[in-house]
């Protein structure tokens, strides 16, 4: 079998298409996993929205030799609220997150990441599993998801396991699963209604990359900043909670000086993916807005 | 190799039977095996939205799905807006307007713009200007194209209102 056949002869890339691969449809769960263990192997992959894979294929960034289409899979695309946790199976698009199915704070604050998605034609084929499983450093949906305590189902045929959202990315697009793993479930928790969110994303056009994005989630008790996370995307190979930067704002009351020299502690902890003095500025200005946005204190 | 997959779609409400490549996208579908070439494609790898048509009701890059994928789907083109030889309010709009200058993107916006007045045809400015984001136009500068989507839905009210007193 010849996978390449349509390359030129020199070896150089055929036209800007993707490359030839196997299809397949499972109608369950079940047989995904068990075609995702035959052919992981060997290049094979989950097609879920396809909304980067795609793109990566027809650049051929990407090549794999067999992907294995989930979205025919029944009950993939429910999104349920249940105990306290919001439940978002492997098919629910991004489109689909918002106040309309979910109450609360966490309802708003998935509405506002979503608008930062790329595009609306984007939005209604791309996954927020599918986000998380590709591990883009600047996605929203991995911001959100180191920053609040969520949690991963990883399945395979050898059974499953529960990942806690920090733990779950692992480095530059790396994440804990195994090639033979689907994420199955991303639970996140629903917050009280005392609970406060702000979000400030910098990116250069609209719908593109963000360059630097922070998300800040905190109550407010007697004046005071209580329970803070604050997660930064972009700027390091994965997002993830700014430990220092919380030990900063605990306790204290919000303001202008507090959110500067929170962001300055943050600098001084991160690691960047580029050197470039310039992502480093950025980073303390997104979690400067972030926390002004939280708190409803000015810049 | 050839990994072929035969496949049914409903193209602006006609069956189309074809048998395709699992890697061939939906827009090269709709344009080689069912000979639909309105659907025109910019980038391939979903920057431009030239390629944007309505899966089942909702906006998506056409260059962005497998073939494979749409089995079954309901797909509609800039072919199905027109209705017995007469333009949809949002096509005489586009002209009205010089929403278009090459016409290129058109029909992506055209689809595009259809999705965004099916959802809320009374979508406020900062909404609609976002969602025109998606694609793009190189011609116009985009004033224009604001333009149009408002006088069509205009017309779209004056036509359901017509259709009321009438």
């Amino acid at each position: 079998m010849d996978l390449d056949a349509r390359e030129f002869q020199d070896g150089r890339p055929g036209p800007m298409k993707p490359a030839p691969f196997h299809y397949h449809s499972p109608g369950t769960e079940g047989e995904a996993l068990a075609l995702l263990a035959k052919f992981a192997p060997e290049e094979g992959r989950i097609l879920a929205g396809g909304q980067s894979l795609i793109p990566a294929m027809a650049l051929r960034v990407a090549r794999p030799a067999h992907l294995v289409d989930i979205g025919g899979i029944a009950g993939f695309d429910r999104l349920t609220v249940e105990d306290g946790w919001l439940r978002i199976r492997p098919c629910v698009r991004h489109a689909a997150l918002g106040t309309e199915a979910v109450p609360g704070p966490l309802g708003a604050l998935l509405e506002t990441l979503r608008g930062q998605i790329a595009h609306l034609p984007i939005r209604t084929r791309g996954t927020f599993c599918g986000s998380l499983a590709n591990a883009d450093p600047a996605s929203e949906w991995c911001l959100l998801a180191a920053t609040l305590g969520s949690s991963m189902l990883l399945r395979s045929l050898r059974g499953g396991r529960e990942i806690a959202g920090e733990d779950f990315f692992q480095g530059f697009m790396t994440t804990a699963l195994d090639p033979d793993e689907m994420l199955v479930e991303v639970r996140l928790p629903l917050l009280a209604d005392t609970v406060r969110t702000g979000f400030f994303e910098f990116s250069r056009r609209a719908g593109d990359y963000a360059q630097a994005a922070a998300l800040a989630v905190l109550e407010l008790r007697d004046g005071a900043i209580v329970a803070p996370r604050l997660g930064l995307g972009a700027v390091e190979d994965r997002p993830r909670r700014l430990a220092v930067a919380e030990a900063v704002l605990e306790g204290r009351v919000p303001s202008s000086a507090l959110f500067r020299e929170a962001a300055a502690a943050a600098r001084a902890a991160l690691v960047p993916m580029d050197e470039d003095p310039y992502r480093l500025d950025l980073a303390q200005t997104v979690i400067h807005r972030a926390l002004a946005a939280a708190t409803g204190v000015a810049e | 190799m050839s990994d072929l997959h035969d496949i049914t779609l409903v193209l602006n409400g006609e069956r189309h039977a074809v048998r395709v490549e699992a890697r061939r996208t939906l827009a090269d579908v709709i344009r080689e095996d069912c000979g639909l070439t309105g659907t025109h494609l910019g980038c391939e790898h979903g920057v431009c939205g030239a390629c944007t048509v309505l899966m089942d009701g909702q906006p998506v890059r056409a260059c962005l799905v497998f073939g494979v994928q749409a089995r079954g789907r309901a797909i509609r083109t800039v072919e199905g807006l027109a209705e017995g030889g007469r333009l949809s309010p949002l096509q005489q709009a586009f002209i009205d307007e010089h929403a278009l200058q090459c016409g290129y993107c058109t029909p992506g916006f055209l689809m595009l713009c259809t999705a965004i007045l099916e959802a809320d045809p009374e979508i406020g400015d900062q909404a609609l200007v976002d969602a025109l984001s998606s694609n793009i136009c190189r011609c116009t500068g985009y004033a224009n194209i604001v333009k149009a989507v408002r006088a069509a839905a205009a017309a779209m009210r004056a036509g359901t209102a017509a259709a009321e007193m009438a």
